[in-house]
């Protein structure tokens, strides 16, 4: 019973801070849009509307919401090993332009190959490229934020690098990329919703890994370690395996969602892919407490914001970065308000003792 | 109870009726949740004395000294010091009282020199530090102590004998009026606890230093207390002189009249054939430097050989390289004449299972609940699994409250956080974990480390259980007399290798005591 009131007493603190965050994030924006001689309610009003208000809205929160949901994995996976990897950006645009050469090479055949072999192809590269920040940690001590945070310029470099010169398309002339796919190979739409498939990949990705890291005996090693690695070793659990195996999850994941921006919007691998999917997946993993579950609705309220930028730079002549000017200030309240965990806990015990 | 029996006092007799009070607690009360640590204790330290605190584990000793230090904030109660009212709520308030404490747990900054922590201890730390008059200040510090620490190594390269004398050294380097220690010898040999409590002794006697010292060594008490003061599950059951005082009389103070587990008898069982072979073992420590020097040893099923030795010649690396938690860089370890990497499969193929010392550091996963922390070793083992790859939180849970029930691990709440036991309930812990599996090779470092007595002859009970089952026992102990009651075998170890070896009936102490010196 008392276990019972415990556990709940933490899930409601789990819910309560990070949605405490959100609204203070909120009042701050709501602050810097007064300062510039908004209305905030007004503005407000206009993202509920750019992001929840209509059934267009809500496809286009939903068609951001998926590669959110995908790369927010790429952190929320490796953090079960008390790992800090912020590589969505760099294994997102791996994915995507080894999805864009895979569609190139295997053109000629069936368009369900097509697809597959690009969606497969984009896994194992978002998958290798944080694998390579797992080994980098593991074996050789070498710090994995800092890594996985370079790895993103290397990866948008060899885009830019690749699009620009070897793998250009002539015709594409002011905005160079890879030759098309083809619309026959292009990944559809889930019938009746007009949303993409990649809006499934996300979410059943984010069920299979929660089942995955919160169920299973691998996860259960995958958290042992996490929480200390002394006593995995003592246990004689494979720690270096399992951070290949995490991050090589994580990075699939960012990976995957590189591939459908490519096979499901792009048609091609362009610097458009670097759209900052990435670094806003960081923020969802994070305001989603790490919990692959948990990052569904997140991405769900990340990505109707994003979605509200066009609706708020036709109505209100905010500029883009607006938008991101609230990511940020978001990103620094989760932050700040991790430090209070723990604390709504002792305040409930010590008030059930008295 | 006769093993208990303590020596003469020492010194002149301590006489409170002169003396004022350093150090007054009025009804001090504590809850964790809805489990009271604490419960209205009131007692006074006079001035000069040396006062023992006792109490089996989970009694709360720690927390009440933690209230009195200001390190956790106490639910009810008062704290007076010289008389006067005192709000301490940081360990800046507690310096500027005149408090000094050295924790159970160790509170060293693991990546600076033992020199830069004796040196960041200092309140206020200076602006500027002139490294030189610090490091030749603390050398004549040294000097008056008799321990010999490196200066210049890394604390997280210390074992645990050697971060006890440097929070030892680091408080005396303060010079508090008020010193409490929390099981300050736990990870000391008996000389080097004479050696520091003679001296603190000393200085109760000679500077009016009044000590509070938390210890579940007897032999202390009797040795070095004026006065003793116990706690049983919260309630200060006892305050006042020692004399009169008989060892059984504490300990009945102290756990009521549960009964004692007595070591078995070591049963003549034949020796079994050789179960772990180590052949020229070389393991580097942290920094690199050679630890563990070509170490060969051989370990038969059935009996237990005994590591002595003082802390930091290369035990720590020897029980790491065993238990998987480190590479060995040369030679081999067999196991039934197989070669053994400490993986996983092979550990649960040769149930062979592991105690390592700081078990909370080393064994356990802090912010796990208990029972996620007893499934550690069983948790992909059949029985522990549904269809296969799924962890089975029930039998997980299961598991737990039997252990729970049978090592007597209290609180006893298997969803609780490890890292809220205390010290001598997560040793409980690991030993269910690591003993109630079926073992053929175990590997031991200071088992008793924190334990109350009562638990302490629990854990031998169970040593020597497992060994007269055919387990094979490597015990590695900085206690000698732990040693001289267990093992079938002693070594010493000195500088990574083993310089002595002889079987108990041939065991000459002082030889042993001369080894361990490095003669
Ligand atoms: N931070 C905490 N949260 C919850 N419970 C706690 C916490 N700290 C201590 N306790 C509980 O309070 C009780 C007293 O603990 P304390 O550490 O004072 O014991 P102790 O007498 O020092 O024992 P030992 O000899 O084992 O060190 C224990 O039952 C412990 O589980
Ligand atoms: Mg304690």
């Amino acid at each position: 019973m008392k276990a019972l009131v415990t556990a709940a007493a933490v899930a409601f603190e789990n819910l309560l801070i990070p949605i405490c965050a959100l609204l203070a994030s909120l009042l701050l924006f709501g602050m810097f849009l007064a300062c510039l001689g908004n209305d905030p309610f007004e503005v407000f009003h206009t993202m509920y509307r750019g992001g929840f208000g209509s059934l267009f809205s809500w496809r286009n929160t939903l068609e951001r919401a998926a590669p959110l949901m995908l790369t927010a994995l790429c952190t929320a996976l490796p953090a079960q090993l008390g790992l800090i990897v912020i590589g969505g950006e760099g294994a997102l645009v791996a994915g995507g332009l080894v999805a864009a050469m895979t569609g190139l090479v295997c053109g000629s055949f069936a368009p369900w190959f097509v697809l597959l072999a690009m969606l497969a192809a984009a896994i194992v590269a978002g998958g290798c490229w944080i694998a390579m920040t797992g080994w980098l940690k593991y074996y050789r001590g070498v710090n994995e934020t800092i890594a996985s945070l370079l790895f993103n310029y290397i990866a948008i470099a060899l885009l830019n690098h690749l699009v620009t010169g070897p793998l250009r398309d002539p015709q594409s002339l002011n905005k160079p990329s890879t030759p098309p796919i083809g619309n026959a190979n292009m990944l559809g739409d889930m019938p009746g919703l007009g949303v993409h498939w990649g809006l499934m990949f996300g979410l059943s990705a984010c069920i299979v890994f929660y089942v995955i890291f919160f169920r299973t005996t691998f996860g259960f090693a995958v958290r042992i370690a996490g929480g200390n690695l002394r006593a995995a070793k003592i246990v004689g659990l494979p720690v270096g395996r399992l951070t290949l195996i995490t991050c090589f999850a994580g990075g699939a994941a960012a990976g995957l969602a590189g591939g459908i921006e490519v096979a499901a919007i792009h048609g091609t691998a362009n610097a458009t892919l670097a759209a900052g999917y990435g670094y806003a997946g960081i923020l969802v993993a994070f305001l989603a407490r790490q919990n692959p579950l948990a990052v569904i609705p997140v991405a769900l309220i990340l990505g109707g914001i994003n979605a509200s930028a066009g609706l708020l730079q036709r109505t209100h002549h905010l500029p883009d970065a607006a938008v991101q000017i609230l990511q940020g200030m978001i990103f620094m309240m989760v932050l700040f308000s991790e430090t209070y965990y723990g604390r709504l806990q002792a305040l409930f015990e010590s008030r059930r003792a008295a | 109870m006769n093993t208990l029996a303590g020596g003469q006092q020492t010194g002149q007799v301590f006489d409170s009726s002169h003396s004022p009070v350093a150090l007054e607690v009025i009804g001090l009360s504590k809850r964790f949740g809805a489990l009271p640590a604490l419960e209205g204790v009131s007692f006074r330290l006079w001035q000069g004395s040396f006062h023992a605190l006792l109490g089996g584990n989970g009694a709360g000793k720690s927390t009440l000294v933690k209230c009195v230090m200001g390190y956790q904030p106490a639910d009810h109660g008062t704290v007076l010091i010289g008389n006067r009212e005192c709000v301490i709520e940081s360990a800046r308030d507690a310096h500027r009282h005149g408090l000094g404490m050295v924790y159970q747990h160790f509170t060293l900054v693991p990546d600076m020199t033992v020199l830069e922590n004796l040196v960041l201890s200092r309140l206020p730390i200076p602006k500027m530090i002139a490294w030189k008059k610090e490091r030749q200040r603390l050398e004549t510090l040294i000097a008056e102590t008799p321990f010999r620490i490196p200066l210049h190594k890394k604390a997280g390269e210390l074992a645990a004998g050697e971060k006890q004398k440097v929070e030892l050294l680091k408080q005396l380097f303060l010079q508090p009026k008020i010193l409490i220690l929390d099981e300050p010898t736990s990870v000391l040999t008996p000389q080097e606890a004479d050696g520091i409590l003679g001296m603190l002794k000393e200085r109760t006697r000679s500077h009016g230093l009044t000590v509070l010292i938390i210890t579940h060594k007897f032999r202390e008490v009797m040795n070095y207390a004026d006065a003793v003061s116990v706690l049983r599950r919260g309630k200060l059951i006892y305050s006042g002189p020692l004399a009169g005082n008989t060892p059984a009389m504490l300990a009945e103070l102290m756990i009521g009249n549960e009964t004692i587990a007595r070591i078995g008898e070591r049963t003549r069982a034949e020796k079994g054939p050789v179960k772990l072979a180590i052949n020229h073992l070389s393991a580097d420590s942290d920094t690199g430097a050679l630890a563990v020097d070509r170490l060969s040893l051989n370990l038969h099923g059935g009996e237990i050989v005994g590591i002595a030795g003082v802390s930091g010649n290369g035990q720590r690396e020897l029980v790491q390289a065993l238990s998987g938690q480190r590479k060995p860089d040369q030679g081999g370890i067999c196991i039934d004449d197989l070669p053994y990497a400490a993986t996983r499969r092979e550990m649960a193929r040769f149930r062979c299972n592991c105690l390592p010392e700081e078990p909370l550091r080393n064994a356990c996963v802090p912010r796990m609940s208990l029972a996620g922390n007893l499934a550690l070793r069983t948790f992909d083992r059949p029985g522990f699994t549904r269809w296969r790859w799924f962890i089975d939180a029930k039998a997980q849970k299961e598991h737990a409250l039997e252990l729970i029930e049978r090592y007597r691990i209290h609180p006893s709440e298997p969803g609780r956080r490890i890292e809220t036991l205390s010290g001598g309930n997560v040793q409980r812990l690991v030993l269910a974990r690591e003993l109630s599996g079926q073992a053929d090779l175990l590997v031991v470092a200071n088992p008793c480390f924190g334990l109350d007595f009562a638990a302490a002859s629990e854990v031998r009970k169970q040593l020597m259980q497992a060994r007269n089952n055919g387990a094979a026992v490597l015990l590695v102990s900085e206690d000698l007399d732990e040693l001289l009651e267990l093992s079938d075998r002693i070594a010493v170890m000195f500088e990574g290798r083993l310089i002595y070896e002889a079987p108990i009936a041939a065991v000459d102490l002082d030889e042993i005591g001369l080894k361990m010196a490095g003669h």
